[in-house]
C-alpha cells in the first residue's frame, strides 16, 4: 500500500497561507486533535458513558411512569408485580392493583418506549440516506400511508391484517415519495420534503375518504386515535409488535452505522468509499418504511419524535452513526415514555393523544431546525 | 502532436483505460477513450466545459459504470474489483464540496477508513495513525476538531483530499482540486499532489488552468467532447494549434522564466470558433485528426 509521504515541519509553515482565516497558525496550535484522529478514543467512551446514563434513566423511567396516575401505586409495588410475572418473588399486590400494573399500564410504558425508540432511528436513518435534516417518517408521508392501510384494515374489520396493511402503505408512501422527489430532479432536501409533503396529503384524503364514505360509532372513534396517534388500548401484544420491530430491524440499521457515515457527502462519494449506494439505500430506506409500519399498526401516526430526537443527541455527541443510533433510540424511548404519562394524565380523568402532545413540543422545534439550515433551500 | 496512449506497454504500472465508452440516455459522454498515467506521476486531465472530465474520473473510480471498455490499475480491471477493494486502490476527491453538518474534520478524515472497516468493529489503533498522518500531511492538524461546514473552501479542499488520502489508495483522482483556490493555495494543492506522487502515489487531477497543469504535471490528457484530443509530456502536447482546435482560443506558448516549463498566454477567442459554437456545431470544434 502507498503511504503518502510526510512534509517536514518546516515546510509545513511556510505552505501556509499568511492570511488564513482558519485559526491558530503553525505547530504550536492546540493538539487535542491526537484524540479525535481516529473518529473513536474520547468519543466512544463519551458515546457508551451517554449509552450507560440513558440506559439508567429508561429502566427508571419505565418503572416510575407505570407508577404515575390514579391508583397511587409506588415503585416498590411496581417491581413486586414484574417480579412475580417473572415467576421470581410471591405476588404481594391485590390482583385489582397488578392488574393495574401489570396489564394495563406496563404493557403501555413499554410500547411507548418501543414507538419511541423506533421512531427515532427511523429518522436518524432518513436523515442521512436523504441528506435532509427535516426528515422524518412522519414527513415523508411513510406514517399516512401506514395510517390509509391501517385504516382500510379497521374498516374492513379484519384487524388481524393490520400490522402488514400498515407496512404496505408505508412502503407505497415511501416509493411514491421518493419517485415524485427524483422525478424533479436530483433527491435534494427540499424537493423531498415537498413530495412528502405532495403524498401526505393525497394519502390523508384517501384516509378522510375512507372514513367520510363508511366508518361507523366504535370505528370512527378509534380510526380517529389513530390519526391523532395515541398509545390508549396498548396490551402485550402491542409490546410484542413494537419492540419485536425494533429489535429485528433496528440491529440492522444499526450495523449500518458506517454505511450512513459514508453519506455524509453525498451519493458520489459514498460510492467512491466503496459503498453500494443504490442497494444500501433501498435496503435501509424499507427497512424505515417496515419499521414505520408496524409502530403506526400499535400507535396511529405520532409526528415529530422521528425529526426531533435525533437532532437533540446530534447536539450531545456529534454526528456520527455509530452514536447517534443508539442514543436517538434511548432518547426517543425516553422522550415517547413520559410525553404519553404526561398525555394520560395532564387532563385526567380524560386523556390527550400523545400525537397532540409530541405536534405541540415537535412544531416549534421544526421551525427551529429549519431556521438554523438556512442553506437548505 | 498525439502521442498514442495505446501503444504503452500493457503490463505497465500505472492507470491504462482500454476504449471507455459511457452514455447518459441517448448522449455519448465518454467516446472510446484510451488514456494513460504511469505510476507515480502527476497527470492532469485537461479540456473544455463538458468535455467529459468528471464523468471519466467517476468512471475510474466506479462510481459510474462504463457501457464498454475497461480501465486498469497495474493490470487490474477496476470494474472487476469488489467495491470495498477498488475503493483501497482508487480514492475520489470531489469537485463540489458540499455541507457535510455536524462533522468535525477528523471525522471527515476518517470517513476514509470506511472500505477498512466492519460493520460493528470501531477504527483500531493503524486506522487512527492513518488518519493522524493524512491530516498532517494536508496541513490539517490545527483544525482537527473544527466543524467542516465553518471551513473556508480551500480548507474544505484540503479536507477532502486527506480523506481519500485516508483510504490510502494507490491511484488519486481529484476533480478540480483548485478550485476556488485563491494563487497560493493553489500551488500548495499542486505542490501536495507532487509530493504525493513522488512517494509512489499516481494521480489523476482534473484541472481548468493549463499553465498550471503544464508547470505541476508530468503527463496531460486532453478531452474534447468525450474523446482524447491529445496526451503526452505538457510540452509537446500544450500548443497553440491543440489550444485552439480544442478551447477555441489564441494562445502563445512561453518558457517560464523560472522553471523552463510551458507558460500558456492566451490573446483572443478564435472567432471562427466562436461563431461555430454559437450555432451549436460543436463536434467541429475538436481536432478532426484524431479519427
Amino acid at each position: 500500500m502507498t503511504l503518502p509521504p510526510r512534509l517536514d515541519a518546516g515546510e509545513r509553515v511556510t505552505s501556509r497561507r499568511p492570511g488564513d482565516e482558519s485559526g491558530p497558525v503553525g505547530r504550536n496550535g492546540p493538539r487535542s486533535t491526537t484524540d479525535a484522529g481516529g473518529g473513536g478514543g474520547g468519543g466512544g467512551v463519551r458515546t457508551a458513558a451517554w449509552a450507560v446514563g440513558l440506559g439508567v434513566l429508561l429502566v427508571a423511567s419505565v418503572v416510575l411512569a407505570v407508577t404515575i396516575g390514579p391508583a397511587g401505586l409506588h415503585p416498590a409495588d411496581v417491581w413486586a408485580s414484574v417480579l412475580a410475572h417473572l415467576g421470581i418473588g410471591e405476588p404481594t399486590l391485590s390482583p385489582l392493583r397488578d392488574g393495574i400494573v401489570w396489564e394495563l399500564r406496563m404493557p403501555r410504558v413499554l410500547t411507548a418506549a418501543a414507538v419511541g425508540a423506533g421512531l427515532a432511528l427511523c429518522g436518524a436513518v432518513m436523515q442521512a440516506l436523504t441528506r435532509n435534516p427535516l426528515a422524518d417518517p412522519y414527513l415523508l408521508g411513510l406514517s399516512s400511508g401506514a395510517s390509509v392501510g391501517a385504516v382500510i384494515v379497521i374498516v374492513l374489520g379484519v384487524g388481524l391484517l393490520l400490522p402488514f396493511a400498515a407496512f404496505a402503505g408505508a412502503l407505497v408512501a415511501l416509493a411514491a415519495t421518493l419517485a415524485l422527489a427524483n422525478a424533479a430532479g436530483a433527491l435534494t432536501p427540499t424537493r423531498t420534503v415537498l413530495a412528502g409533503l405532495a403524498v401526505s396529503s393525497v394519502l390523508g384524503a384517501v384516509t378522510s375518504l375512507v372514513i367520510f364514505w363508511s366508518a361507523t360509532g366504535d370505528s370512527y372513534r378509534e380510526i380517529l386515535n389513530w390519526l391523532l396517534g395515541s398509545l390508549a388500548g396498548t396490551d402485550w401484544t402491542s409490546v410484542a409488535i413494537a419492540g419485536g420491530a425494533v429489535i429485528v430491524i433496528g440491529v440492522p440499521l444499526l450495523a449500518s452505522a458506517r454505511t450512513l457515515d459514508a453519506f455524509a457527502f453525498g451519493d458520489t462519494a459514498a460510492a467512491a468509499l466503496g459503498v453500494h449506494v443504490g442497494r444500501s439505500r433501498a435496503l435501509l430506506l424499507t427497512g424505515t418504511a417496515l419499521l414505520t409500519g408496524a409502530l403506526v399498526a400499535v400507535s396511529g401516526s405520532i409526528g415529530f419524535v422521528g425529526l426531533i430526537l435525533p437532532h437533540a443527541v446530534r447536539l450531545l455527541v456529534g454526528s456520527r452513526h455509530r452514536s447517534l443510533l443508539p442514543l436517538s433510540a434511548l432518547a426517543g424511548a425516553l422522550f415517547l415514555i413520559w410525553a404519553d404519562t404526561a398525555a394520560r394524565t395532564m387532563f385526567d380523568p380524560r386523556e390527550l393523544p400523545v400525537g397532540i402532545l409530541t405536534a405541540l413540543i415537535g412544531g416549534p422545534v421544526f421551525a427551529v431546525i429549519m431556521l438554523r439550515n438556512r442553506r437548505l433551500a | 502532436m498525439t502521442d498514442a496512449p495505446s501503444s504503452t506497454n500493457p503490463g505497465s504500472d500505472g492507470l491504462r483505460s482500454d476504449r471507455v465508452r459511457f452514455t447518459r440516455g441517448r448522449r455519448l459522454i465518454i467516446d472510446d477513450v484510451d488514456c494513460t498515467v504511469p505510476a507515480g506521476n502527476v497527470g492532469a486531465l485537461l479540456g473544455p466545459n463538458g468535455a467529459g472530465k468528471s464523468t471519466l474520473l467517476h468512471l475510474i473510480a466506479g462510481v459510474e459504470r462504463a457501457d464498454a471498455g475497461t480501465a486498469r490499475f497495474d493490470g487490474r480491471d477496476l470494474a472487476a474489483l469488489r467495491r470495498r477493494e477498488r475503493a483501497r486502490v482508487v480514492a475520489l476527491a470531489e469537485q463540489d464540496v458540499q455541507d457535510a453538518p455536524g462533522l468535525r474534520v477528523a471525522e471527515v478524515v476518517a470517513l476514509g477508513r470506511t472500505p477498512y472497516l466492519g460493520a460493528f468493529a470501531g477504527p483500531g489503533e493503524l486506522d487512527r495513525a492513518v488518519v493522524r498522518r493524512c491530516l498532517e500531511d494536508a496541513n490539517l492538524v490545527d483544525l482537527a476538531d473544527r466543524e467542516y461546514a465553518s471551513l473556508s473552501g480551500g480548507e474544505r479542499q484540503r479536507v477532502n483530499i486527506a480523506r481519500a488520502l485516508a483510504q490510502e489508495p494507490e491511484l488519486l483522482l481529484l476533480d478540480e482540486p483548485t478550485n476556488h483556490l485563491d494563487v497560493r493555495a493553489q500551488l500548495t494543492m499542486l505542490r501536495l499532489l507532487r509530493e504525493l506522487a513522488h512517494g509512489g502515489l499516481t494521480v489523476l487531477a482534473a484541472l481548468h488552468d493549463l499553465s498550471l497543469a503544464a508547470g505541476y504535471a508530468d503527463h496531460v490528457i486532453v478531452l474534447a467532447d468525450g474523446r482524447i484530443a491529445a496526451a503526452g509530456e505538457p510540452r509537446e502536447v500544450l500548443t497553440p494549434e491543440l489550444i485552439r482546435e480544442v478551447w477555441g482560443v489564441e494562445a502563445t506558448v512561453l518558457e517560464h522564466p523560472v522553471s523552463g516549463r510551458p507558460l500558456i498566454a492566451y490573446s483572443e477567442v478564435a472567432g471562427v470558433q466562436l461563431a461555430d459554437r454559437a450555432r451549436g456545431d460543436r463536434v467541429d470544434s475538436a481536432p478532426g485528426d484524431r479519427a
